[in-house]
């Protein structure tokens, strides 16, 4: 495992898997070794390892298919475990379900809330199963949809929510017991700008009150908003951990992306690109344009100013933050949605 | 969403709590019964769950009653005594085929993904529904004991072995209902669970002596009947309802539930735990 406390940054070699464990300060609350899931000959997780440390976020951040819902469900003791281990607060998701599932709260990527019961009904119920009284698991029902803005909704049958609704209901009914690890499964996926950003606001909040957080997403920037931590997951591998600063180190700061007139000009401009920044440009699926990563965000004028001494004719051009294409193609080598050989040179 | 609020100020710190090895007795219980009113609310917002308690037992009773009534007993009035008890037994089977259906759908839900994921019980998202459906067994035995008071049957027995044979339907279906839970968990589709339960229940209602007197089969076939607990429930039924006489045959009736109860219990919770 990679060294070094949440929130520390530490030298950019510490990203890399050295293997090792070192010791460190706090409780880990989740811990993985040579995590495994067969699906057939297919290995869906394939010798994960994980540490989280109590009271930090930790992104799994991975294109669709990387393996990150089938990781978290076997951590939430859904999914049995096909090889390796995990332990949750130091009891084994294997052989002690009963107490990992006294200390998770899941909410997975679809809702998991009853269709044929109202909001209000679905938290008490929830609340009843996990030994309340009926009396208390009605007064956190209606706490809880009041902070989840969902007062209104709470007599309303679930199939009349909106997406962001469900999704907040969801999240509600994981948080009845204040469990001390929550796993979010691509808690943003497919909510809008603003509901988004609420969600994001809601899980800093419950990190500040003490849960720990393991959350998947697809998304860079959201990895890099919250995680302190983040393991990158390709193919049921880990290629790369580290907090997002080194991630970002690792891979440049943000890339140049141009769209070229013509497409005969492309090999000509990456040329040039390649000789202004040092770097290797990295030519579009279509062949007519490239992006390549910049050490400072000064060397775009560099490159654009050299294209057009050259006459070389471009349509687009724009300086863009690092995106989770490019996190894999500096990581793995390849693209995340092109798959390529088995062969994986390039792992960190 | 008051995101600016610190949220959760209702419960206490993470982790703060202790944790246990398994769930103690009460607690399932309690589990047990909040799924049952889950269960209840479903079925009372999906009125025609209840078809097959409601509108099913009227259509065999009128049907079968003017059917087979002067072939098997020489008139309607006379075949009732031997019909509804035969009725009661079959509607709570189809009834009982209802459980593995419902099963079968809430699985591919995303709630019971939630289910699986919390402290509970592993019996109790099965034994909640299981407890809300006794109320299905009891209308579908009150549909049937109406509609052959409508059509003149009397019953012998009286008011208590009229109740008594309720109990013992409710009994019955609740056992055999761990068949079809456990197919539930087997099959792949809800179609699925209601083609194989199908080929069960109607060797089940219809080998028994649900419907006409055993000594006109062949006899390879009178064996089968006499193995069937389904003939032992009629039976007993029979007894209950017409003579209210407690007879062997309830307790022989009671054994064969039970023992179908020992088997499919264990079977259905296993493999409901195993299918994620």
């Amino acid at each position: 495992m990679t060294t070094g406390t949440p929130h520390v940054e530490r030298s950019s070699t510490s990203a890399d898997q050295a293997g090792r464990d070192s010791p460190r300060p706090g409780t880990v609350a989740v811990e993985a070794r040579d995590l495994t899931k067969l699906f057939g000959t297919n290995r869906a997780v394939d010798g994960i390892d994980l540490t989280v440390m109590e009271g930090e976020i930790f992104g799994v951040l991975g294109p669709n298919g990387a393996g990150k819902t089938t990781m978290l469900n076997m951590l939430a003791t859904l999914l049995p475990i096909d090889g390796g281990e995990a332990r949750i607060f130091g009891y084994d998701v294997c052989s002690q379900g009963h107490a990992v599932r006294q200390l998770i709260g899941v909410t997975g990527q679809f809702a998991s809330v009853d269709e044929n019961l109202t909001g209000r009904e679905n938290l008490w119920m929830f609340g009843r199963l996990q030994g309340l009284s009926s009396k208390r698991a009605h007064s956190i029902a209606d706490d809880l949809l009041a902070q989840f803005d969902l007062t209104e909704a709470a007599h309303r049958p679930i199939s009349q929510f909106s997406g962001g609704m469900r999704r907040r209901l969801d999240l509600a009914a994981s948080l009845i017991t204040r469990p001390a690890v929550i796993f979010l499964d691509e808690p943003t996926t497919g909510l809008d700008p603003r509901n988004r950003s609420q969600m994001w606001d809601t899980i800093r909040d419950l990190v500040a009150e003490g849960s720990t957080i393991l959350l998947t997403t697809q998304y860079l920037d959201e990895a890099d908003a919250l995680a302190g931590r983040i393991a990158v997951i390709d193919r049921g591998r880990k290629v790369a951990e580290g907090t997002p600063g080194q991630l970002k180190t690792q891979i440049g700061t943000s890339s140049l992306r141009v769209q070229m007139a013509e497409a005969a000009d492309t090999a000509a401009a990456v040329a040039l690109a390649a000789d202004l920044t040092g770097e290797t440009p990295v030519v579009t699926l279509a062949g007519s344009g490239f992006s390549v990563t910049l050490n400072d965000a000064n060397q775009a004028a560099d490159v654009l100013v050299a294209l057009r001494n050259h006459r070389l004719d471009i349509t687009n051009a724009t300086v863009e933050q690092p995106s989770l294409d490019d996190v894999f193609f500096a990581l793995t080598g390849h693209t995340s949605g092109t798959p390529t050989s088995e062969t994986e040179v390039n792992r960190s | 969403m008051t995101a600016a609020n610190p949220i959760l100020t209702t419960t206490s710190r993470p982790a703060a709590r202790a944790v246990t090895a398994s769930v103690p007795a009460r607690e399932a219980l309690t589990q047990i019964t909040t799924l049952a009113w889950r269960a209840l609310i479903k079925m009372s917002r999906n009125p025609e769950q209840l078809v097959d308690v409601t509108a099913m037992p009227v259509l065999f009773t009128v049907m079968f009653g003017l059917m087979f009534g002067g072939a098997v007993s020489g008139s309607t009035a006379h075949y009732l005594p031997t019909l509804i008890p035969g009725i009661i037994a079959m509607t709570t089977i189809t009834a009982c085929v209802g459980a593995g259906i419902q099963l079968r759908e809430d699985m591919d839900k995303g709630v019971f993904d939630r289910f699986r994921s919390l402290p509970i019980a592993r019996i109790a998202p099965l034994a909640g529904p299981m407890m809300a459906d006794l109320a299905r067994y009891a209308i579908a035995a009150g549909v049937t004991l109406t509609v052959g008071v409508v059509m003149g049957y009397r019953p012998g027995g009286g008011v208590p072995g009229v109740l008594a044979g309720v109990v013992l339907a409710v009994i019955t279906g609740w056992s055999l209902a761990w068949i079809f839970l456990w197919i539930g968990t087997k099959a792949r589709s809800a179609g699925a669970v209601q083609g194989m339960s199908m080929m069960i229940m109607f060797p089940l209602a219809f080998l028994s002596n649900a419907f006409v007197p055993v000594d006109t089969l062949p006899g390879w076939l009178q064996a089968v009947t006499r193995v069937n607990p389904v003939s032992h429930v009629v039976s007993a039924l029979r007894d209950l309802m017409n003579d209210g006489a407690l007879t062997t045959q309830v307790g022989w009736a009671l054994l064969g539930c039970a023992t179908v109860a020992a088997i499919f219990i264990p079977l259905a919770v296993r493999s409901y735990s195993r299918r994620v």
